[in-house]
Parts: C-alpha cells; structure tokens; sequence
C-alpha cells in the first residue's frame, strides 16, 4: 500500500518537532452488500475505503488526523496537522528503522470474495427468502443482508513495528415478521466469520431461514414476560453477551486507569464463581473478532482475564500499557482509519463448567430460559447492564413451557458474576456482533456454554 | 481553519459531470459530499486528544429498467468515480425490477431559508476550542466534592454536500455545528460500600459562543451525585415522569413506527391506524425540521426536496407517515420530503428529521407536585436491546428518583420500566411545557405515562 521508505520519511517528519511517538495505520477496504426486502433484491451495493490515520503522541497528549490521500504529500500533510495537534515544545532529528513482521493469518482464505460472482451472493438472499416464506403461513415479511469485505491494513510507527494483515469477512443475516391475531412478532437469526465464501459450503442458509421464521411464528402465541427477580438459564451459544457487558467492558484498561470500572484494583481477587473462567482471544480461526494483528500493529493473543473465578489481568492497548510499562495484550483496535485506537475486546468466552445443560433446567423450579439475546448496554462505574431476549420461555417446575414476549433484564455486573451458579459443558460461540464505545463499531465474537444466574432481573409486565 | 472557503460548486460539478453520462433509459443520480471534524478530549487539565480531519467520498445511484445499483468510494479522485458510475451499473442487473423503483422528481415545493452556516464557528481558534473543553472540566469538577470529571470534549463538524439527478434534482449547501460533552463520576462510600455513579451534560450551538457551560456543569454533577445511594425498588405498577433527555428517545422510538417505509413493508404496528386514535387526547406528534430551534433542523432532505413541517398525530389521532419518494411512490401518496441520507456511503431511507410533541404549559416541578406514587426517570438503558418496534413490547433498564406525594425522594436503579408502545401512547398524561432541542432528531421534554411496570426486587 506505502513503500517502507516513505513510512519512514513520514514517521521521522511526524516526530522531528519533538513528539516521542508517531504511527501510521493505512486501511485499503473493498465491500460487497446486497439487501433483499419484500420480495425484491432491492441493491447491490459496492464500496471503496480508502486511506490513513496518523497519530502523533507527546506525553499524554495524542494528535491525529487522516486523510484519503495515500501518497507521500497526502502522509505529510496529515502527519504535521498530528503534530500540530499534539503540540510538542522541543525539536530534533529522529531516524525511523522499521522491522517487517512476518504476516501471520490466523486461518487461511479459500475463496476470496472478490472472486465470486455478485450472482451467487444474491442468490443466497434469494433462497433464503423463499425458505422463511414457506416455512409458515404466518410469515408476511422478510428481510435478508449479505456482505463481505476485505480490508488491508498496514501499520508503522516509530517504536519500529511494520506489520500488516488482510482480513476478510462474510456476513449473512435475516430477519423474519410474523402475523398472528395478537399482532406482529419478529425473528431473527445471522452468521459472520472472518473467512472467504467457503463458508457456505458448511452453513445451510434455508436452516437459517427456517429458524428465524420458527422463532417469529413462536412468538406469536408468546405471553407477557414476568417482572422481577429470578433464576435465568441462557442457553449455549447465545448469551456471551452477558460476560460482554456484565465484566468484559469493565476490563479495559482505559476504564481501569480513570477509575471509571468496578473492577479497578480487582486484580488478584474473587470476583466470579470459582467455576467461571473467561477468556479474550482474538486468534481463533474463523471468528468474527479474530485479527492477525490488532489496530496498532500488535499480533493478537490469547487472554485470560478470569481464571477460576480470580481476576487475572486487564485488556491493553499502547497507550494504557505504555502508562502502566507493561507489555501490549493486541486488544488496540479502532473502527476504521478516521478513528484513534482504544482497548476492546475481540472474541469474548466463558470456558465450560461441570454440569448437564438438561440438568440446569430440570433443577429449576421457577425461572426464565433465553434461548437467544439481542443487544446490551453497560455504564462500567456502576457496573450496571442489560441485554435483550428475543427468544424466551418460562420455566415451570424444571421445563421449558410457554414462550414470552421480548425484553430487557437487568443486572449489576459484579453481582451476576457471583452469582453463576451452574455452568454447563457444552460451550459454542455465538452470533457475530459489533460493539459500540466511544461513538467507534468494532466487529466482536463471544460465546459461552447454557449457564445460570441465580437471580437476575426480568423487564416483562406480568405478575 | 480551512472549511471557510466554499467549495459546493466544486462538489457540485462533480456531481453534475456524472448525471451527464447517462444514457437512454438509464436514471442516475449522484451525491458528493466533503466534511471536516475537530474533536479535543481534556483530561485533568490536559489535552488528551485532538483530533482534525477532512474527507470526502461520492456515492451514485443507477436505476435501469425498474432496476436499482449502487456504488461508493471515500474519495473524489476522478479514477475513482469513473470506478464507482461503472459499478453502480454493474450492480444494476442483480436488482429484481420493481415498478415503484425510481428516484425524487422535483414537486415544486420551495425549501424553507435556514442559516445552516455560521461563519464565527468555521473561523473559531483552536486556542480557544481548547480553552473550552478545560473550562468545561473545571466547572463541572468544582460543584461538588464526590464529583470527578471522565472526561470532558468540544467536538465540532462542517460538512458540504452536492446531488444530482437525471430527474432534475440539483440541489447543494454546507452546514456547521458544534457542542460540548462532559462525563462525570460521583464516588461515596469506602471498602466494600464504596460506589460510583455517572453522569453527563451538554451544551449545543450554532456557535461556541451560544455554549451554556454552567448549566452542563451543572447537569453533570447532579445527574451523577443525585444517583448516590440508589437501591433496587421493589416492582410494581406506577406512573412515570420522563425526564427531557429520556422523553427524546422514546420518541426516537415513536418515529420507526411512523416510518412510511415500515408501512409499505408491513412492518409498522400503526399501518392502515390511519385516522384512529393511537395516542391520548391532546397529544400532538410534529416532524418539523424547518424550525431553525431543531438540532438537525434543514432545507432540503436527503433526496434534494424542501423538509416541510409534517403533523404526523393531532391530538391523539394518526394523520399520516412520513415517506421519501420510493415509500411515498408505492403507498400512493407524495414524498413527504422525509428522505434520510447517512452520508454518500447509502441510498436514502426514510425517517423522522426533528420530530416533537407540542408542548404544554406546565414545568417539571409543577407535573411532580401533582403526582402521589410515581417514578421520575432520569435515565434509560438498552432501548436498542429491549424494544421492538414491529410487536411493540418496550422494556428498558432505567435509573432515577422516586415520586411520594408531590415530592422527590430516593434514588433508585437497577430496574427495568415496560409497557408496549401502543398502550404507552395511549397513557400519556400530560406532556410538559419545558421543551428542550437536544442533539438528536427529537426533542425532549418532560411526558408523563401512566401504568407502567417497574420491575426490580
């Protein structure tokens, strides 16, 4: 993308007014998006994102600009507005050496999306549809996405790092609309890996379908949720969410270092049940929050943040590790080359527990069991959070019986995490998700084995 | 700073050069757009961040044969666009035809005069943006001992942007704006008791000087210190005050229901509700981004047509959706000037543009007065999570203060509130007369509902 001798010029110009660090993040991204809507493949749409961010630190002062224009003018331009930005006194000559590090994928790409025709990507929408559609007479409406993208990205800074990566994803979502005599209900299913279009050599896209439409049709005859406090089981694969929120957030070192998390000065300490071991991973094959290296050039790694219900350690970026003068864990990541870097989270897991999946539910006597979540919030100095269900059941005298309407609970981080009370063995990793900080969306995976919380609150309206 | 020179022309040209390449039977219509940012983040006393940038980018729409294709590129590198016109045709013949597709055609409606441009703002010194952020700290930091300031921001944004069309849109403008934004944290207690609550403010203007720093200060810190000390409540059903800032999100909430494109998709709980009553007497559901008070208030909309003042619910009653041409086209009605536009990265939706209710006459201290058993709510947490617009369930985390005869007492949090938003509309109360244009396309004010289910202990 950037000749390594022009990185250099660039870095040595960036700092030569005395700032003692400067990077350069070059991003070169092709996407391909088709949206079916009622019937109707509505667009295909294709997209170019082109350029780079420069940021210059002094002190605890970042500056950063970026620019689309890749050429040594266009770096120049931007990294002296950087410069500017973080208003250094002194002045100097500094010489940039940058090492190569070797490109390490974390899995291989077989079929690069740009080699497919358009025609296959919409075709999967197409059959999609149809399967929803006949799945139930009670399906009015479907909705269904596809997208890839393949980004390059290249990173420089005057520490020395020169790496770079090529990261390819391919998404696929659908959602379903329900009609019943009690008004609309809604279901929803999606898949997204970093991979090529082999996926779908191995992910049946009608089952897909099939199942959002199966969850829409369901809710239909759903019933008020209850109010209040009581067990949850989650079900496997769908609730990683909850460790997101509930501790995930609070991990960040940035957080950490403001005193802006419950978990601050934690390390070392109990803060889970002892079954409980949670994991950051940002190098496991095929997931959606897997990167080669992360934003700021750092190889990713395997973290773990709770072992055995024992805090570990934190999620880390430059500047915070810098700060702390301890090493980097690749979790500096960023939303694209117009945003600066922050910690955040990759692939987020709580690893298996000793009990049966069907024996959490039989040795429940009264509680709810989601079978899919939406979205969640957290404000980390409360550690206050929620997520949605979107797929839920009543559990009455250790069975699953009738399904409820969508909603919200609540919880506080820290108590939640004591409160897991039963941890299956039967761990998967959920659906793809993009967790929003500071205004920037970043692509995350997370995943859990069916677990209870002892008590949780539920958000219906029923008594 | 840069942005003072006025481009537009040259966007527009741009623009207009790849409208010009159309061939027969081809529609096309092209959307440039340049911007700029300055974002600085002050941390005890210290710029933390600054950043400073600009970028432009095209987007371009193709339409053959009831055929619709799209292409983008961050940039205006001639190469570049010559590469997006001949994907956006490319991508045409994997649309299925649709008798609606089509793009705006000019309705002779003439866009509202707005001052969308303040001069004092694009020639604003840094120094003193600066200056800004570390007085908002300072001030927010000095009202009360438990108070600490996370962080505090002055960020403003200039942008420029240009459409053409085959169908005779051509239409350009540039607009700036700015605000404030300051986090807080409120600790108490020690060991084991210890607890830190947050908070926020802000302030919004069409220039720094129009800044209200005191009163974001202040906001910051009674938001977060009045939530010291909150417990858990026990559940029941109660009435609630919504707080300005809340009431502008549930109406954010609103206007995906009253989404013309959601109803010709089936997709709205109030299609074919027209002329029904869906909201309590006396509430009245305006979208009027011609008001110059509005946050997001415009000319034109995202498709080039004038934005006009739309009564969506008069009293109570459902009138109509807003819709963008293509919704508009296929509902058999006209666009009602409704077209929302990301940037040149999308084609348009179809949204709400500065949505309010009308006010009424009394402020929050004389609503709270009159209620014996109620909840004001100062905070809601996961609408994205919780609600579903397509059944209506609503169900939000919330934090806030209790409401006993009259009077303010406890905090509380750790709860959720819920009701559907068909039976909310429906139980609305009273609305407040202290309408405040937050940065949001709705405005806030204090809404009273009755019947809603607090759930917690």
């Amino acid at each position: 993308m950037i000749d390594q001798d022009v990185l250099e010029r660039v870095l040595a110009g960036a700092t030569s007014t005395g700032a003692d660090f400067a990077e350069v993040y070059a991003e070169d991204k092709r996407s391909t998006s088709a949206g079916l809507d009622d019937g109707r493949i509505e667009q295909v749409t294709s997209g170019r994102d082109r350029g780079a961010g420069v940021r210059v630190i002094s002190g605890e002062t970042t500056g950063f600009a970026y620019t689309s224009d890749l050429t040594e003018d266009g770096l120049n331009v931007a990294a002296s507005a950087a410069a500017a930005a973080a208003r250094q006194g002194g002045g100097g000559v500094k010489t940039v050496g940058l090492t190569r590090a070797a490109a390490h994928r974390p899995n291989a790409i077989v079929h690069q999306p740009d080699a497919i025709e358009k025609a296959a990507k919409v075709d999967l929408l197409t059959r999609m549809n149809e399967a929803a559609r006949s799945y139930g007479p009670e399906i009015v409406q479907v909705s269904a996405g596809y997208g890839d993208s393949t980004k390059r990205v290249l990173v420089a800074n005057t520490d020395g790092v020169l790496a770079d990566d090529e990261i390819v994803r391919t998404l696929l979502r659908i959602n379903a609309v329900a009609n019943g005599d009690g008004g609309m209900q809604t279901g929803y299913q999606s898949m997204g890996h970093t991979v090529g279009f082999e996926i779908f050599d191995t992910v049946d896209v009608e089952e897909m379908a099939r199942e959002a439409a199966r969850q829409a049709i369901t809710k239909l005859a759903a019933r008020p949720a209850p109010s209040g406090e009581m067990p949850v089981v989650i079900k496997h694969g769908t609730g990683g969410v909850l460790f997101h929120e509930a501790c995930g957030h609070g991990l960040e070192a940035d957080h950490i270092q403001k005193g802006a998390s419950v978990y601050a000065g934690k390390v070392g300490k109990q803060v889970a049940n002892p079954m409980v071991t949670l994991v950051d991973d940002g190098t496991m094959p095929g997931e959606w929050g897997t990167l080669g290296i992360d934003d700021e050039g750092q190889r990713t790694q395997r973290n773990v943040l709770i072992e055995d219900g024992i805090l570990t350690d934190y999620m880390w970026d430059f500047l915070r590790s810098r700060k702390d003068g301890r090493p980097q864990s690749g979790n500096g990541r960023r939303q694209s080359y117009q945003h600066l870097p922050m910690v955040r989270m990759t692939n987020t897991f709580v690893m298996n527990g000793p009990d049966d999946a069907d024996d959490i539910v039989a040795s429940t006597p009264k509680g709810v069991y989601v079978a899919k979540l939406g979205g969640g919030s957290v404000n980390t100095a409360s550690g206050d959070f929620v997520f949605g269900m979107t797929e839920a059941y009543l559990i009455e005298d250790g069975k699953i019986t009738e399904p409820l309407r969508d909603g919200n609970l609540i919880g506080n981080g820290p108590k939640v995490l004591q409160d897991i009370d039963m941890l299956a063995d039967d761990f998967a990793m959920g659906s793809p998700g993009t967790c929003g900080k500071d205004g920037q969306g970043v692509p995350v995976g997370d995943g859990q084995p069916t677990l209870r919380v002892k008590a949780l609150t539920v958000g219906g309206t029923a008594s | 700073m840069s942005a003072v020179e006025d481009t537009t022309a040259e966007l527009q040209a741009v623009a207009d050069r790849v409208i010009d390449q159309a061939g027969s039977g081809e529609q096309i219509e092209a959307f440039v757009s340049r911007g700029g940012e300055t974002e600085i983040r002050v941390y005890q006393g210290d710029v933390e961040h600054f950043v400073s940038a600009q970028a432009e980018g095209i987007g371009i729409r193709v339409i053959r044969d009831g055929r619709t294709g799209f292409a983008y590129a961050g940039t205006l590198d001639e190469a570049a666009v010559a590469e997006v016109l001949a994907e956006a045709r490319s991508n045409v013949e994997f649309g299925t035809v649709d008798e609606f597709a089509g793009l705006a055609e000019p309705d002779g409606v003439e866009p509202t005069e707005q001052t969308l441009w303040n001069d004092t703002l694009a020639e604003y010194e840094t120094d003193r943006k600066i200056d800004i952020a570390k007085k908002l700290e300072k001030l927010s930091s000095g009202l009360d001992p438990r108070v600490r300031v996370d962080d505090s921001n002055y960020a403003d944004a200039w942008g420029e942007t240009a459409v053409a069309s085959t169908r005779g849109i051509r239409q350009s403008g540039r607009e700036n704006g700015c605000y404030v934004s300051v986090s807080t944290l409120a600790d108490d207690g020690e060991g084991d008791d210890a607890e830190t609550q947050s908070g926020f403010g802000f302030s919004v203007g069409k220039s720094p000087d129009e800044f209200d720093l005191d009163r974001a200060a202040r906001e910051a810190s009674e938001r977060a210190t009045c939530l010291l000390g909150a417990t858990k409540p026990a559940s029941k059903r109660v009435t609630v005050v919504l707080d300005p800032f809340v009431t502008a999100q549930f109406l954010g909430v609103i206007s995906s229901t009253l989404n013309g494109e959601a109803v010709v998709k089936g997709r709205s709980l109030f299609a074919d509700r027209v002329g029904d009553q869906v909201a309590a007497s006396g509430v009245t559901f305006v979208d009027d981004p011609t008001n110059p008070q509005a946050y997001t208030s415009t000319d034109v909309d995202g498709e080039g047509l004038a934005a006009r003042r739309n009564v969506l619910i008069e009293d109570g009653v459902l009138k109509q959706f807003v819709h963008n041409s293509y919704s508009a086209r296929r509902a058999g009605a006209a666009s009602t000037g409704n077209a929302t536009r990301g940037g040149f990265a999308g084609t348009p939706g179809v949204g709400c543009l500065a949505l309010s209710l009308v006010p009424g006459e009394r402020s929050q201290a004389e609503i709270v007065a009159g209620i014996d058993d109620g909840l004001l709510v100062q905070q809601m947490q996961g609408l994205h999570s919780g609600v579903n617009p397509v059944s209506g369930d609503f169900s939000t985390g919330a934090a806030g203060l209790l409401i006993t005869n009259g009077e303010i007492g406890a905090p509380v949090r750790e709860f959720t509130i819920a009701s559907t938003l068909q039976k909310m509309l429906l139980d609305i109360a009273e609305v407040g007369g202290d309408i405040d244009w937050l940065p949001m396309r709705a405005a806030g004010m204090s809404l009273v509902i009755h019947d809603i289910t607090m759930s917690g202990n």
